[in-house]
């Protein structure tokens, strides 16, 4: 919103700090000027407005005007028109208020012998000519102008309707079933039964507070007039105006609250603006008011405030003396409150300083006594209240899961993977594809697009498109992960986990002049999630794998190249190579490896607390074993044979080398295996080492392997 | 070749000894003073301990063999010192290791990049995140979370947002699909800011309460340099008798100090938020140009930063339908929240918001 000084200036003349000074002095108490632009000499400035939507009253000059007189302690001249004396009337214009509970007031003036054309000045001055060349706001025909005008002068929107078209008086009433109307815009519209219209005998001739009628405007031939300035309940116009997907000047502000009292000077203003053509009054204003809606805004009951509360809500300020009696009257008073003191209610000891409050018709958002004291704060300034800091005794706690989520963030940044954050939401075929509950699936009711329309049941669709994102500008080397919230269940009730998805391609987190890269594999995304899963305390963790046919697997794995991580008997999450089938559909090129882990399963566990075993001093013995297997015999068998020998010497044994040759039978292929045998009290002997080789031979033997020679 | 080097011994008398002795270890001394490279040290080994030619062979050979018995045992003391007086300048010579010579010939070329074995980034909103929430834990806030899909009721209603309030269009809501039938109250939403769980703390604790709140948070809005649809706050609640505004303006003032340096100063504008009265907008100065005016703060020397206010009473009336402590009478309290992209956008200089969430390598590598 727009406000020029020149015109603000004209309603406070005693205002004395210039342009910049004003600006910064209304920011600083709310009413926000976000740009000063000057105009030029003699024509003040251009204010650049944000103003927060309670404060509908302050969005026209006028209203900047009352918050200036506030700040400086001026007095706000009442706006006021001398219209001419109105010629009599035969018979009082007819307005009915049929929708008691919408339409709390409803003016209408009549106006004869009007002259539609170009705006003349209306009083000494021309402001509307310079104003609006000022405000760069064309000017129309005076009648245009005149509503134009009122709104920026004072935020109250009016209406004017060719009087020879009426027929009959007004009738401010619910639209009737099958009732049409061709708005100000040119669209013809069916009406909804609840919505509010202004209507003559025969017609809706507007949705009142919203838009007025095609049938009833002004036309350059237009010779009378009746001017509507009318206050509207602010649900019956946010509803009116929604359902016909509306939103005017006009509905901005009766669905905020307009001026209750201001219909009576908006047309007066209207009016004096179409006079200054020609033509005049007919008859009084008619002005038809509502008890029961005028008591809710412009008679409401006043507030109670009390000092003491004031204190306690606001605290300590800068200047020792605080925020006194005088202060409070001022700034209240100022901005269009009325105070009587109170005698303290029976009892009381504090209740010195207690106030009954009544409230400006214009301040529809003051309704409580909290309001009051924000408005004594703003008006007195935020920045002159002090810094303190609270006394506070109570403990800290943080979040139970908070030490398990660095663990595993410490492990994957070790690791070499940069975290990323993916979005939240996917299409319905990537959930399909990666919904670790096939079915669970929550669709929005209005997605940012097709492609975004359900809420994530997996990372893993985000880690493919982060991936595809990378490889598509050319970055070779990705290593991902996400931490994040999936989205299960229904949407009746939709449920929420934590999930972890690793993504890589491309060569290891190593970076040598000397040494050639290697590839990421299989191994080491299961060494990250080995890792993972060792920090906490668990007592049985393993990988397995289905074949294709047994359903088990996700989708977007490669059958034969994935596995399930159970721990303690529940599975904890897949991993393995993206299927080269969803890779190609991606355009990803390259053997992508991919993962997810279930958090919330994992989180179950304790982390593990390191405990410390004695050293051995004994020298340790290493024995390698050449094993050659069928190549259906997984190392996993080999794994479990030897730990199953229970031999406390044997403290450690893996794998040294895996070879495929010709040398080799058919199907088959090669382990070297490295063992390490060491005892806590003693130096082992060699008969004891022979014995326990001949165990290892026998338990791989049965185990399949056949020791190579 | 040698001989002319070792006298015949004459007296086999202490001092006579003394004196052979002395005169071939100070001679082995010199001679070691002029080794100064590997054959050097050769040269001295076969002069010295040679087995065939060797100064020690020939004192063995002639000295020992011409003593006689009583000054033998004598002789084998002096002459084992000498022995290992030479090996010891010999040892000295040699230093342990191989020679300055064969070292050079292992040079390196010490310019060649290091070998680096790469480390994850943390992302730059979890460590912005986190550097907040531990600058609020050091004031006594312990950690919440609340749900990211919420419903009306949290996210709205009980924030005193009421059904149909124009405050509502402010925030624009993704919302779950098949909502329609249900009561508003229990319709289902992404939720649009973490407020929501300053109630779900609230009816779950009686006051005081401190907690701060990190959460990811959703609205339909259009993407382009400043706004993504995905986001994420910081929410911070206090409630407890006698909190103030002034403790407001306290607590963040050394926040801000905390987050962005102790010269960074604070001020408090007047702003509108649904579940806060009064509502303020927190600007802190420019922390590019020091408040002097910049492009990055618009010359203006102010950057805006969070939105706060101390709690609305409406929002207590909520809460105060499970736990009746928190009276609005009784108890006050205040609440923030601020844009962890925002933040961390200035921060890092990072100029589109969108870069948080693409994944690229290049731009998270930038925060290991």
């Amino acid at each position: 919103m727009k406000i020029i000084t020149k015109w603000l200036r004209a309603y406070l003349p005693q205002l004395a700090v210039d342009d910049a000074q004003l600006a910064e002095d209304l920011t600083l108490r709310g009413i926000a000027v976000e740009g000063i632009f000057s105009l030029g000499e003699g024509n003040g400035s251009v204010y650049e407005m944000d103003i927060t939507t309670n404060r509908v009253d302050a969005m026209n000059h006028y209203g900047i005007a009352r918050e200036a007189a506030a700040i400086y302690g001026l007095v706000l001249p009442a706006l006021h028109f001398a219209l001419p004396a109105p010629k009599p009337a035969a018979k009082p214009f007819s307005v009915q208020i049929e929708a008691q509970d919408a339409c709390g007031r409803f003016t209408a003036r009549v106006l004869r012998g009007v002259k539609i054309g170009e705006s003349r000045d209306w009083f000494a001055g021309g402001e509307v000519a310079s104003y609006f060349a000022l405000l760069q706001q064309k000017t129309i025909s005076n009648a245009v102008d005149a509503t134009n005008y009122v709104w920026l002068a004072m935020g109250q929107p009016t209406h004017v309707f060719d009087l020879d078209k009426l027929e009959g008086g007004i009738i401010v009433r619910r639209a009737r079933k099958g009732e049409r109307l061709k708005t100000l815009d040119g669209v013809e519209r069916a009406l909804f039964e609840d919505d509010l219209v202004v209507a003559d005998h025969k017609k809706a001739v507007g949705l009142a507070g919203v838009m007025g009628g095609w049938d009833t405007m002004i036309t350059p031939e237009t010779r009378n007039v009746l001017v509507e300035a009318a206050w509207f309940d602010p649900m019956a116009v946010r509803q009116t105006a929604r359902r016909h997907g509306l939103h005017t000047d006009a509905s901005h502000r009766f669905e905020r609250g307009a001026d209750f009292d201001a219909p009576p000077v908006a047309s007066a203003l209207v009016s004096a603006i179409l006079l200054a053509n020609s033509g005049w009054i007919e008859g009084e204003l008619v002005d038809v008011r509502v008890a029961a809606l005028e008591e809710r805004t412009a008679r409401r009951n006043p507030i109670a405030l009390q000092l003491s509360e004031v204190d306690r809500i606001l605290g300590a300020t800068e200047d020792e003396e605080g925020i006194t009696a005088a202060t409070v009257e001022t700034i209240l008073t100022s901005l269009g409150c009325g105070l009587a003191s109170q005698p303290p209610a029976m009892g009381q000891t504090f209740g010195q300083d207690l106030w009954l409050v009544t409230l400006p018709s214009w301040r529809l958002d003051l309704e409580r006594e909290i309001d009051l004291i924000e408005e004594v704060a703003r008006v007195y300034g935020y920045n002159r209240f002090a810094s303190t800091l609270p006394a506070f005794g109570g403990g800290v706690r943080s979040l139970p899961w908070a030490e398990k989520e660095t663990a595993v963030r410490a492990v994957l940044l070790a690791a070499g993977l940069h975290e990323a954050i993916g979005s939240s939401f996917c299409s319905a075929a990537e959930a399909a594809l990666t919904a670790p509950q096939p079915g669970q699936v929550v669709p929005l009711g209005n997605p940012l697009s097709e492609e975004a329309d359900v809420l994530r049941p997996s990372l893993v669709p985000g880690m493919l498109a982060m991936i595809a994102g990378n490889l598509n500008r050319d970055v070779g080397d990705v290593r991902l992960f996400e931490l994040g919230t999936v989205f299960a269940g229904t949407t009746e009730k939709v449920e929420e986990r934590m999930a972890l998805a690793v993504g890589a391609v491309g060569s290891l987190p190593e970076q040598s002049a000397l040494h050639p890269a290697r590839q990421i594999e299989f191994y080491d995304v299961k060494g990250v999630v080995e890792q993972l899963l060792d920090r906490f305390e668990l007592r049985a963790v393993y990988f397995d794998r289905f074949p294709r046919e047994a359903g088990i697997t996700p989708g977007w794995l490669h059958p034969y190249r994935a596995a399930r991580a159970v721990a303690d008997g529940v599975t904890v999450g897949w991993f393995g190579q993206l299927d080269p089938r969803e890779a190609t559909a991606r355009k990803i090129k390259g053997a992508v490896l991919v993962g997810e882990l279930y958090l919330d399963r994992v989180f179950k566990s304790a982390l593990r607390k390191p405990v410390a075993h004695e050293i051995s001093r004994y020298q340790p013995v290493h024995r390698d074993f050449s094993l050659v297997l069928n190549e259906g015999v997984a190392w996993e068998r080999i794994d479990r044979a030897l730990s199953d020998l229970h031999i406390p010497e044997l403290v450690d044994w893996r794998v040294r080398e895996v070879f495929r040759d010709a040398r080799l039978g058919e199907g088959e292929y090669a382990l070297l295996v490295g063992t390490t045998f060491q005892a806590q009290d003693r130096t082992l002997r060699e008969e004891e080492l022979q014995r326990f080789q001949a165990r290892v031979v026998e338990a791989v033997g049965k185990a399949g392997a056949r020791l190579r020679v | 070749m040698t001989n002319e080097a070792i006298p015949d011994l004459m007296a086999f008398d202490d001092a006579g000894l003394d004196e052979a002795f002395g005169g071939l270890e100070r001679r082995a001394r010199v001679e070691a003073t002029f080794i100064s490279n590997v054959a050097d040290v050769e040269k001295f080994r076969l002069e010295w301990l040679g087995r065939k030619q060797g100064r020690l062979n020939e004192v063995s050979s002639r000295w020992l063999k011409a003593a006689p018995p009583e000054a033998k045992k004598a002789l084998g003391l002096r002459f084992n010192a000498l022995k290992e007086f030479v090996e010891g300048l010999l040892d000295a010579a040699l230093g342990g290791g191989p020679s300055d010579s064969a070292l050079k010939a292992e040079a390196i070329d010490i310019t060649l990049p290091g070998s680096r074995r790469l480390t994850g980034a943390e992302h730059p909103i979890t460590r912005t995140m986190n550097e907040i929430v531990a600058v609020f834990a050091a004031l006594g806030y312990s950690v919440g979370v609340g749900p990211e899909v919420e419903t009306d009721f949290y996210n709205f209603e009980s924030m005193n947002f009421p059904h149909g309030h124009p405050a509502r269009d402010t925030q624009d809501t993704l919302v779950v699909a098949g909502q329609e039938r249900r009561p508003v109250r229990d319709r289902l939403l992404l939720r649009t800011h973490t407020s929501p769980v300053q109630m779900r703390t609230m009816e779950l604790v009686p006051p005081p309460v401190r907690i701060v709140i990190p959460g990811k948070v959703h609205r339909n809005d259009a993407a382009d340099a400043t706004h993504s649809p995905i986001f994420h706050q910081v929410e911070g609640l206090c409630v407890d008798h006698n909190i103030a505004f002034s403790d407001l303006k306290g607590t963040l003032d050394h926040a801000m100090k905390a987050l962005f340096g102790s010269a960074v100063k604070t001020r408090f504008f007047p702003s509108f938020f649904p579940f806060t009265e009064p509502s303020a907008d927190v600007q802190i100065s420019c922390i590019f140009c020091g408040g002097k005016g910049c492009r990055k703060c618009k010359q203006s020397g102010w950057i805006e930063l969070l939105g706060c206010g101390m709690v609305d009473p409406a929002v207590f009336a909520f809460a105060a339908e499970k736990q009746p402590a928190y009276d609005a009478r009784q108890i006050s309290g205040f609440a923030f929240g601020m844009g962890v992209e925002r933040i961390a956008m200035m921060k890092y200089g990072i100029s589109e918001i969108g870069q948080f969430f693409a994944g690229d390598m290049r731009f998270l590598g930038q925060f290991a």
